[in-house]
């Protein structure tokens, strides 16, 4: 069982005042930490869990700066095999069709039963790499997936759907999964496990060498502009010292008939 | 004059709401466009979903086949991008949902056509097509416009448009052969799973105190929980607390999870994604805590504390229990 997971390096902005660009195209990133999405740390857990079930190799792929390399390093450091990263400059020129596109011709010469990427990345939240990948390779998919199990060279997936529904599905492989949260239970990486990690292979590729040009990743979907949320009339703060608080909270628990 | 296409989602014979939101949002653009509204409809056995939507389009196309009982994004991308490249439809809309997101991105590279996924508005500025979105969870909006293109998709998220009528509409229905030379699935369907089910149906409780990710440890739980029954009330949660395992999935509110329709919603550590707040749309007053005065929660909240929970949770629930003593 050989897998590929496509990851993606995101900045953190729980609990930070988020600025925009001067451009008005994104968000100032200078100030910010940078994880590996959540969405492909589960990837690349499930992706690892297959491989310690299966046997095989894990591959793990980002597009993006010298930077980014840190979410293949932590990759590795989970038990990935090896890791590449597409050189290809400034990726705010792309849509999600771009970025498919650059890892379709990456993943083209690479053999493969699996695919996996997140469900979407937390920073453009657009979800459609991963579909679109599958569709540039003509594989077969499954979106939103928080089961696999694999039996005579097909997969049972089970995908979430709304209110509480699964639904569950057997598809050929080779396939592309799109990864849910929860699925599994990431693994915990430590520094050490990182420096361990930095034997293991990466390579890097530049899009010369993967033979796509500027003109076909030319994006068609393009933010016009990028603006703080409109002001809402937004919730009455409770305010003063948590005793205060404690009797308006009462208060209002007791006005809603929530409370004798 | 072009067309607006919706793509109708329906589950078990049941219309999903989304479906009446986006019809909603095509009608609103039909006027401003001068286009018609096409509801695209395909499943097996789909006259009574057809009879119920016809009010709201001027024409709906449908695909009735077994082999189309079960959604295959698969075979709805064949049978749409084919309907899309005869009819030219300006505007295609698809539910930002687990079907949605699987079928639109995989119809997009098919025909070519830009995406832009999760809008929450569509809008024509002279002449061009704007769709607004959000981006960071939510912390961030953008308008999004697109290279010139015959049509363009879009997928809409759940809640965000009214499930009204909008215009006065007869539709005509056609009724179209399954277009797809017969050939093996490459996946199929197998069955439907609860993922939900539990012996708490937070659906019916009047108050719940609901703990999210800000709560940070498993053991910390605790003090939400004794909250929730200082206070009567039941537990509940967000999906990060589901993910790692801490509570069960029955506990879960929003679209994976379920809606819910309290008196009072108590919402600790919650940042409030919208996938969480589409559960809430039937609660009466959402009461929020968090440290963060920028959580998205606090946009929909009606009341806020904006402080460490760890210090309020424990005033709250000694201030509850002293007030229910007295």
């Amino acid at each position: 069982m050989d897998i590929v997971v496509c990851v993606k390096r995101v900045p953190l902005t729980e609990e930070v005042d988020i600025i925009i660009d001067d451009k008005k195209k994104g968000i100032k990133q200078d100030q910010l930490a940078f994880v590996l999405n959540d969405w492909d740390n589960y990837a690349v857990e499930e992706a690892i869990l297959l491989k310690e079930k299966y046997g095989g190799t894990v591959t793990a792929i980002t597009v993006g700066n010298e930077d980014d390399e840190e979410v293949l390093r932590r990759s590795l450091a989970m038990g990935a095999d090896k890791a590449i990263r597409v050189e290809a400059g400034d990726l705010s020129r792309f849509d999600s069709l771009s970025i498919a596109k650059i890892l379709s011709a990456t993943l083209k010469d690479l053999q493969y039963d699996l695919a996996l990427t997140g469900v979407l990345a937390d920073d453009d939240n657009s979800g459609a790499v991963g579909i679109m990948l599958a569709e540039l390779l003509n594989l077969n998919h499954c979106a939103m997936v928080t089961a696999i199990d694999i039996k005579d060279g097909k997969a049972n997936t089970t995908s979430e759907l709304e209110g509480g529904l699964g639904e569950v599905s057997l598809i050929d492989l080779p396939a592309l999964l799109t990864i849910q949260t929860g699925i599994n239970e990431p693994r915990y990486v430590s520094i050490l496990g990182i420096r361990k990690a930095a034997k293991k292979e990466l390579k890097v590729i530049g899009l010369e060498e993967l033979g796509v040009s500027e003109e076909e990743l030319t994006p068609k979907t393009i933010i016009e502009e990028a603006y703080l949320p409109p002001e809402t009339e937004g919730a009455q703060i409770l305010s003063g010292d948590p005793d205060k608080i404690a009797s308006d909270f009462v208060e209002i628990l007791k006005k809603k008939g929530v409370m004798e | 004059m072009s067309e607006i296409f919706v793509v109708i989602e329906h589950r078990l014979g049941e219309i999903r709401d989304i479906t009446y939101e986006m019809l909603w949002k095509a009608g609103d653009l039909s006027e401003k466009l001068s286009h018609t509204v096409t509801a695209v409809l395909l499943g097996h056995e789909v006259d009574p979903i057809a009879e119920n939507i016809k009010d709201r389009a001027d024409k709906i196309i449908i695909y009735d086949d077994e082999r189309l009982k079960n959604f295959n994004a698969d075979i709805s991308k064949e049978i749409l991008a084919g309907l899309i490249k005869d009819l030219k439809p300006e505007i295609i809309l698809a539910g930002n949902t687990s079907w949605g997101a699987e079928l639109a991105p995989a119809l997009s590279v098919k025909t070519g056509l830009p995406l832009a996924t999760d809008c929450i508005d569509i809008a024509s500025e002279n002449g061009k097509i704007i769709a607004q979105r959000q981006m960071y969870s939510g912390k961030i909006f953008s308008n999004v416009s697109f290279a010139k293109s015959d049509g363009y998709i879009f997928t809409i998220r759940s809640g965000v448009f009214p499930k009204d009528k909008i215009g006065d509409r007869q539709a005509e229905t056609i009724q179209k052969d399954f277009p797809v030379p017969d050939r093996e699935l490459k996946k199929s369907f197998v069955e439907f799973v609860e993922t939900a089910a539990g012996d708490v149906d937070i659906a019916q409780a009047d108050l719940l105190v609901s703990v999210g990710r800000g709560i940070g440890e498993e053991e910390n739980i605790a003090i939400v929980k004794e909250l929730s029954e200082a206070l009567n009330g039941i537990l509940s949660c967000s999906r990060p607390i589901v993910d790692k395992n801490w509570l069960p999935k029955y506990l879960q509110v929003g679209t994976s999870g379920k809606s819910v329709s309290p008196k009072v919603y108590v919402a600790v550590g919650i940042s409030g994604a919208f996938q969480h707040m589409a559960g809430l749309s039937g609660a009466g007053t959402i009461i929020a805590i968090n440290k963060d005065p920028k959580a998205p929660i606090f946009r929909t909240a009606h009341y806020g504390i904006v402080d460490d929970l760890f210090k309020i949770v424990p005033a709250l629930k000694e201030k509850a229990l002293t007030a229910k003593k007295g």
